[in-house]
């Protein structure tokens, strides 16, 4: 059995970048390799100039929502960034941005985070992923 | 019972309790027992899901004043 994880990371707000990096990070934990494709606003957010900035949240969060995530981000919850670093100290977790989103935002590697690992295209990420679960969010 | 280490999780929430095991199982050896002490509920579950995904043994577990507590034998 292919017990890799590939999560598409296509969304860019703090909720759904956490979501991905928690994902990540259990599936390091336990073992299994990861690989993240990184595609139009969630590669937007490893931008290196604005990667530990504010990228708000999903407009389903409402008033309720943003004071819950603020309330716990102040009370000390690690944040997506710190997640993602961890799961790559502990396991196999490989983050690679997708090359039409690169060519999109005229973005070059050196622009990004060195959390990011490299840059493929779609047909690298499915032989990658192999027959493993992929996600998508 | 000859702990090896202890790991405070207490405070934090998924999946920090499973990545700090994780980071104290690379640290001790073969046979060697760890104590890890959380305050997320959902770490009951998920410290049994780790160690069966691991291979790591969980020989004991309890919970008093909203604490849980894990003893595991490193693989």
């Amino acid at each position: 059995m292919d017990e890799t994880i590939s999560i598409v990371l296509f969304s860019g707000t703090d909720d759904k970048l956490m979501s991905a990096a928690t994902l990540a990070a259990g599936a390091a934990a336990l073992g299994k390799p990861v690989k993240i494709f990184l595609q139009y606003w969630g590669l937007n957010a490893f931008r290196a100039a604005g990667i530990d900035t504010d990228h708000g949240l999903a407009p389903e969060a409402g008033e309720v929502g943003k004071a819950a995530v603020e309330a716990a981000a102040r009370a000390g919850m690690a944040t997506w960034v710190q997640t993602l670093r961890m799961a790559k100290e502990l396991g196999e977790v490989d983050i690679q941005a997708c090359s039409a989103s690169m060519d999109i935002f005229k973005l070059k590697q050196a622009d990004l985070d060195p959390l990011v690992d490299g840059v493929e295209g779609v047909a690298a990420f499915y032989i990658n992923a192999g027959e493993g679960q992929i996600v998508f969010i | 019972m000859d702990i090896k280490l202890k790991v405070d999780a207490s405070g934090l929430s998924c999946p920090l309790p499973i990545l700090r095991a994780t980071q104290g199982m690379k640290t001790i050896a073969t046979g060697e027992l760890m104590e890890v002490v959380a305050t997320d509920p959902g770490s009951v579950k998920d410290m049994a899901a780790w160690a069966s995904s691991t291979g790591h043994t969980l020989v004991e577990q309890d919970s008093a004043n909203g604490k849980f507590r894990f003893v595991l034998r490193h693989k």
